[in-house]
């Protein structure tokens, strides 16, 4: 008799991402946890080698089925020449230029831009705190009411974001909806993520927490103070 | 040497790029080809849609945005195709549920040769599925398509991809054990 009970709900559950273990479409937490049971429990082990047959004739069955013709590609070219001509010059797809002139570029180019960009950030940053030093040695006192660019003011959630959420992804989910890192990683791979740059209602902070937790790219999310 | 991205080809695409297009259709037709086949079931009727799906590519390029993979994106337009076009079907045809029960090829499996090759007999038990299980199959072992991504092209919740996925693998095991091999499972 195995060690490990074969109707625990976590083998089951284990159970179930077989095949795409199988088909390395895991992230990288679910493939550790499918690697360990297969280690310390044999059955399972042998509903892999099954699920294994599977993929691979399933492979081999896709691979049998041919291609179309040519004809089929002439056919779409001969449409997509009857189609109204595109406005090129009119429109201007920032992103899609951006991710194109970052793709010409060879990695040793891009790698080398990286640094030089990393050095010039430095150097900015030290410049940035001179002057700010200078600012404070010079400056006399404030009133209380003056303006302030206190990263503390606003309203603010902790996220953790999906460990399958490419950098990509989270600056696309941050710029939609508007929201600022504040301050991190701190322990647990949390952020410290601005909503608003003033304080707002507890109840509207839920509800925009509710919002962003169905968002793919959130592990985890909470309000913070 | 560097390939040219999908996303690059897309955003190219949506500018009017119609060299992108080809590189994009040459890298993708045949992969979609045979996901639409498997759904349609008929080489003239799948091979029509591929015109079909490309050209909705080329339409709806500049409406990409680049969330999910862009083979998520095309293989999620060939499957409203494939479907629109199972709807289209004449009555007296076959619906999809019932073609999904028939095999391929109208000659009797040998049921000896058959138990001698447990391979040949998992692809004709594979071929007996209905479209629901061929296609969740085809999306995970063959497309290599996350349960997050199976979830965006299907339209279901992940939480059912995986049991969907389960209720395959287990008829595809009653089919098995009905041709003589018996897995153990379920």
């Amino acid at each position: 008799m195995n060690a490990t009970n074969p109707d625990a709900p976590e083998r089951s559950e284990i159970e179930n991402l077989l095949p795409w273990h199988a088909a390395g479409t895991l992230s990288r937490r679910d493939a550790q946890r499918v690697e360990e049971a297969l280690a310390r429990d044999p059955e399972l082990a042998n509903r892999y080698a099954q699920v294994r047959d599977e993929f691979s004739e399933t492979i081999h069955l896709n691979e049998t089925l041919g291609a179309p013709s040519p004809r089929a590609m002439e056919k779409l070219f001969a449409k997509i020449d009857a189609e109204p001509a595109r406005r090129q010059a009119g429109s201007f797809n920032l992103g899609g230029r951006i991710s194109e002139f970052f793709a010409s570029l060879s990695p040793r180019t891009l790698a080398w831009s990286a640094s030089a960009a990393a050095i010039a950030i430095l150097l900015q940053a030290g410049l940035l705190a001179d002057i700010a030093l200078k600012e404070t040695k010079t400056s006399g006192y404030e009133t209380a009411s003056a303006p302030t660019t206190d990263p503390g003011v606003g309203a603010f959630t902790l996220i953790r974001f999906a460990p399958q959420a490419s950098s990509d992804d989270i600056t696309k989910f941050l710029t939609a909806n508007k929201l600022s890192i504040a301050a991190g990683p701190m322990a647990g791979a949390l952020y410290k993520v601005r909503v608003a740059v003033t304080g707002i209602p507890k109840g509207e902070l839920a509800n925009i927490v509710k919002k962003l937790q169905e968002d793919k790219v959130v592990d985890f999310i909470a309000t913070a103070e | 040497m560097q390939t040219t991205s999908d996303e690059v080809l897309i955003a190219r695409i949506a500018g009017g790029d119609r060299l992108a297009m080809q590189v994009l259709y040459a890298r993708h037709h045949v992969r979609v080809y045979r996901f639409v086949l498997r759904l349609v079931r008929n080489e003239a009727t799948a091979e029509d849609l591929i015109s079909e799906v490309f050209l909705d590519i080329w339409r709806q390029a500049g409406k990409f945005e680049g969330r999910s993979a862009a083979s998520t994106w095309m293989l999620s337009i060939a499957r409203f195709k494939a479907l629109s076009a199972l709807r289209r079907r004449p009555e007296e045809e076959l619906d999809d549920e019932t073609a999904g029960q028939i095999e391929d090829h109208a000659d009797d499996p040998e049921t000896a040769l058959v138990k001698k090759d447990k391979g040949s007999a998992l692809r004709q038990c594979l071929t007996k599925l209905s479209a629901d299980h061929r296609e969740i199959i085809d999306l995970v072992y063959y497309h290599e398509k996350s349960v997050e991504e199976v979830a965006e092209i299907v339209g279901i919740p992940e939480a059912t991809v995986k049991t969907r996925m389960f209720y395959a693998r287990k008829k595809l095991s009653e089919l098995l054990k009905e041709q003589g091999i018996d897995r153990g499972w379920p």
